[in-house]
């Protein structure tokens, strides 16, 4: 085939076919491009006010490594005023978590951001695998969907940053409408496009990422040479969310716009008036003050399924049941320490870049 | 009988399904005055260099949606896809995306 000149500098040679416009651009067209629209996506939501502290999700993972790249040079291209964290979770996962994590601490160093790491093992007294060996492989995402949060927003508390970003891309999202649709969960499906959450007992968290394709991602990573650790974690084949994700490639293959299109019609949902009544509204947990729809929080839920001996009390009506049945919760059973939203003092010291 | 070599590279976790090693050397023949296509490879790796689990790779005799190809860093998406005609010393690269972030 001839070779074809970019479609938006038309100076030079078109080295790839972006996935979401089906445009053959440059390589530092798409880099703008992509770039760009990230900082409309920042900018029309106006997600960030110039001296916000901001926390950004860090696995190690190709997501939020070209996050953290993509927000410093966004930061530094537009004046944001931003101060830059690493923040990052181990949710104790052998031969997966630990060798990310590796990836993570070289960011810190690439980026030159400080980097704070909460573990699971502090937090609750559970590692993933664990949990894994008293749930088994089919709950088990659960678990560590409903911990990660609160431990992001724990980490976020005890960091004193207004806000944390997380790399979820415009694949997740509309894997997660799909999900919610085809599970019936109206609350979630209600919520799961928007692109900043902020609740009064929450810290504010956003997704840039969110019209951004998987596929740009990836690219964007590698001619940028970007460090990323890349493998599927070992729990989650049997993740309820494979099917949605192999279903969207598919429609993605058929059609590319398919991605953003669900999204859309995500956004365009709104929960009927009769539905709405029924829904929970938000309280804080008994236990241990962090947001929750019911007396206890989820992750306390299962937190005590985990430390009486039934560990599924919080994912099964059978469990539920079982748990009941053995009476009342013990007085000095492991709970998660309170939950406080920043006070304007970090309470940690934060590792130092050299 | 033309033969052909190609550096071939896995990426983003799919050197796991080919050995654990990233970069490999690949000698293709074809019977003349048929040349090589991309497809052609694909179908060479599956039958010899694919330790296991074909599914991960290849999806209706092409790769499976999902994994980027990349020839001489150029999408195969503006090259032809598979009936892309190799040359000696063609780099190609297969880059999965399918893997948390």
């Amino acid at each position: 085939m001839a070779p074809r000149i970019c479609a938006l500098c038309e100076n030079a040679r078109a080295m790839l076919k972006r996935p979401k416009t089906g445009q053959q651009i440059c390589r530092d067209c798409f880099f703008y491009v992509f770039e760009t629209e990230v900082h409309n996506t920042i900018i029309q939501s106006m997600l960030f006010q110039p001296g916000d502290r901001v926390a950004i999700g860090a696995s190690g993972g190709k997501d939020s490594t070209v996050l953290a790249h993509v927000m410093k040079t966004l930061n530094e291209r537009y004046g944001y005023g931003l101060e830059l964290f690493l923040l990052s979770i181990d949710e104790g996962i052998t031969g997966y978590r630990d060798d990310s994590l590796e990836t993570v601490k070289r960011n810190q160093q690439q980026y030159d951001m400080p980097l704070k790491i909460l573990s699971y093992d502090e937090l609750y007294g559970w590692t993933m695998d664990a949990i894994v060996s008293q749930v088994g492989r089919k709950n088990n995402c659960t678990f560590c969907g409903v911990f990660r949060r609160q431990a992001l927003d724990r980490g976020a508390a005890m960091l004193n940053v207004d806000h944390i970003v997380t790399g979820h891309n415009a694949d997740d999202i509309a894997e997660t409408v799909l999900m919610n649709i085809m599970r019936g969960d109206i609350a979630r499906l209600g919520r799961c496009t928007t692109i900043c959450t902020q609740g009064e007992d929450t810290i504010k968290r956003s997704k840039p990422f969110k019209y951004a394709y998987e596929k740009e991602i990836v690219m964007y990573a590698y001619f940028k040479k970007l460090d990323y650790f890349s493998t599927e974690c070992i729990y989650s084949p049997d993740a309820y969310r494979g099917h949605a994700r192999v279903f969207l490639k598919e429609l993605e293959a058929a059609r590319p716009s398919a991605i953003i299109d669900i999204i859309h019609s995500g956004e365009a949902f709104e929960v009927s008036e009769e539905v709405k009544a029924t829904q929970k509204s938000q309280q804080t947990c008994i236990r241990c003050g962090y947001m929750s729809s019911n007396d206890l929080c989820k992750a306390c839920t299962l937190l005590e399924g985990l430390e009486r001996g039934v560990a599924k009390s919080g994912i099964t009506d059978r469990g539920r049941k079982q748990l009941e049945s053995q009476g009342p919760t013990p007085d000095n059973l492991r709970t998660i320490p309170p939950f406080k939203l920043p006070s304007g003092n970090p309470t940690i010291a934060i590792e130092a870049t050299s | 009988m033309a033969t052909i070599s190609l550096k071939v590279e896995f990426s983003g976790g799919l050197e796991l399904l080919f050995s654990n090693q990233r970069a490999h050397t690949v000698e293709l023949s074809k019977s003349e005055p048929d040349k090589p296509t991309l497809q052609d490879l694909i179908d060479w790796l599956r039958d010899n260099l694919l330790k296991e689990r074909v599914e991960l790779f290849v999806e209706d005799g092409t790769v499976r949606p999902g994994i980027l190809v990349l020839v001489n860093d150029t999408d195969w998406e503006l090259e032809g896809e598979g009936e892309y005609v190799l040359k000696s010393g063609d780099e190609i690269v297969f880059i999965s995306t399918l893997h948390g972030g």
